[in-house]
């Protein structure tokens, strides 16, 4: 579904990412893994385009993505996206917040986005606050929101950056469990984070970075218990 | 100090009826000024280069010259620029709308900048293209944050739109000068136009803080 080769991206002089080549299969939840300024968020950007690759090509159902002619708004619908601080519209209500990239982009009508949006704060079990604004949500609810608000765009994939490294201890199960059963109804997802708990439980694959480069990749239970690289061995050592 | 109102009183509606053209000035042209500010703020933070570029020199035009100049060059230069003689209230919107098109677009552009970034990423990354994200999702954000500069210009707009008076508009200012020339005696006119712009410029304050106190209590 999602395949990366030989991914470069420098910011100036920077080198942030160093040739990263790596396929994501449909259905397939991948963690991204590894020590800050590795490059983790800059790669999940890229995959969304957030970020232009420097080098490198990006097919997303065998569309290259990198090049010119590519519709970069098309591609960003299809590819939804949760953001470690919510980026929720805060002048806008929650349901607000639902419905709009769906009418403004997709030409959904009102009623149309509006079902669609209500039954995703059912899933995430926001039903009640439908119409309150952001700003009166707790950490986990607006992230909760915020997933609901990606998923009304009714992407095929979605990508995580850090969703609960914002958030106060006792909130992170709710939105892990949001992001659990999505991973049940096979959404194809890439998340980038360090509660390694979930990693281990809900991934099928673990990506780890480590400056620019794509050090190791493998399923869980392998890269848990016995990792290829001393990077990674170290990096483990630090956060269990 | 001896003075004496009673002269003026049978004057006061005739001064009085110049709040209209001072407000219907202030309006048009703070209407013009915040509409071209946008634009201008826009073409600030474009990534087309001239747009920029071309934004840049227009303010610095405008704020780079007296204001009471422009407004005569509008006014006398119209024939040559046009081809025939404005009004001078067309020249008065004119004038005052340019010049704070100048000023809002400086505020704008930092109402802009001061929106996290995260919004328009997230806007982005929901697929949303340049124009609706800035009119639905940024422009309402930066303008909530600047509503007390906005205010504070528009107030200035209403004490400098009595240099109005210097091309011929029948505003307060000018009007309050007639009576005075007519009775031989400036000082309590002047005062009176003087008391009539405190009202105007305290009423637009006062106004100011209760939107935006409103304003505050939505969020
Ligand atoms: N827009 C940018 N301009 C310049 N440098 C950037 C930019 N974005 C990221 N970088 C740099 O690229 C490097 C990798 O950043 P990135 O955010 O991808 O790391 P990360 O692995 O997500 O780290 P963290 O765990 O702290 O979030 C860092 O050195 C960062 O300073
Ligand atoms: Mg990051």
């Amino acid at each position: 579904m999602i395949k990366i080769d030989q991914l470069y991206k420098d910011f100036g002089k920077l080198q942030v990412l160093k040739g990263i080549s790596t396929s994501i299969k449909e259905g397939e939840v991948v963690a991204i893994i590894g020590p800050s300024g590795s490059g983790k968020s800059t790669f999940l950007r890229c995959i969304n385009l957030l970020e232009k690759p420097t080098t490198g090509r990006i097919f997303i159902n065998n569309q290259d993505i990198t090049e010119k002619k590519t519709n970069i708004m098309d591609i960003r619908q299809n590819v939804g996206m949760v953001f470690q601080h919510f980026h929720l519209f805060p002048h806008m209500t929650v349901l607000g917040n639902l419905i709009y990239a769906p009418m403004k982009v997709k030409g959904q009508t009102k009623q149309e986005a509006e079902k669609l949006g209500l039954e995703l704060l059912a899933k995430v079990g926001l039903s009640d606050k439908a119409n309150e604004y952001p700003k009166r949500l707790s950490g986990g609810q607006k992230q909760r929101v915020a997933i609901a608000r990606a998923l009304a765009m009714q992407p095929e994939v979605m990508l995580f950056d850090e969703p609960t490294s914002a958030l106060d201890p006792e909130m992170v199960k709710e939105v892990l469990d949001v992001m659990k059963s999505l991973a049940h109804t096979g959404m194809t997802m890439a998340i980038v984070t360090h509660e390694m708990g979930f990693a281990r439980e809900v991934a099928d694959r673990v990506l780890f970075l480590d400056g620019g480069k794509l050090v190791e990749d493998a399923p869980p239970q392998e890269f848990f218990t016995k990792p290829k690289s001393g990077r990674a061995r170290d990096f483990l050592q630090k956060m269990l | 100090m001896n003075l004496d109102f009673t002269s003026i009183l049978p004057s006061l509606p005739y001064i009085l009826r110049g709040i209209g053209v001072t407000l219907q000035i202030v309006a048009l042209a703070g209407l013009l000024g915040f509409l071209l500010g946008i634009i201008l703020s826009l073409f600030k933070i474009s990534s087309i280069k001239v747009l920029g570029w071309f934004a840049d020199i227009y303010t610095s035009i405008f704020r780079g010259t007296p204001l009471v100049l422009q407004l005569m060059i509008i006014y006398f230069g119209s024939p040559q620029i046009l081809g025939y003689q404005i009004e001078p209230y067309v020249a008065a919107v004119l004038a005052f709308g340019l010049n704070s098109a100048a000023y809002i677009s400086e505020i704008i552009r930092a109402g802009i900048l001061a929106v996290d970034k995260g919004q328009s990423e997230a806007a982005m990354a929901l697929g949303v293209p340049y124009r609706p994200m800035m009119l639905n999702i940024i422009l309402p954000q930066a303008l909530k944050n600047i509503l007390p500069a906005l205010m504070n210009e528009f107030i200035t707009l209403t004490k400098e739109s009595a240099i109005v008076t210097t091309i011929g508009v029948m505003d307060i200012m000018r009007r309050a000068y007639q009576v005075g020339a007519d009775k031989y005696s400036f000082f309590e006119p002047l005062l009176l136009a003087g008391l009539i712009y405190y009202i105007m410029v305290m009423t637009l304050t006062i106004l100011g803080k209760v939107i935006e106190r409103r304003m505050r209590r939505g969020d």
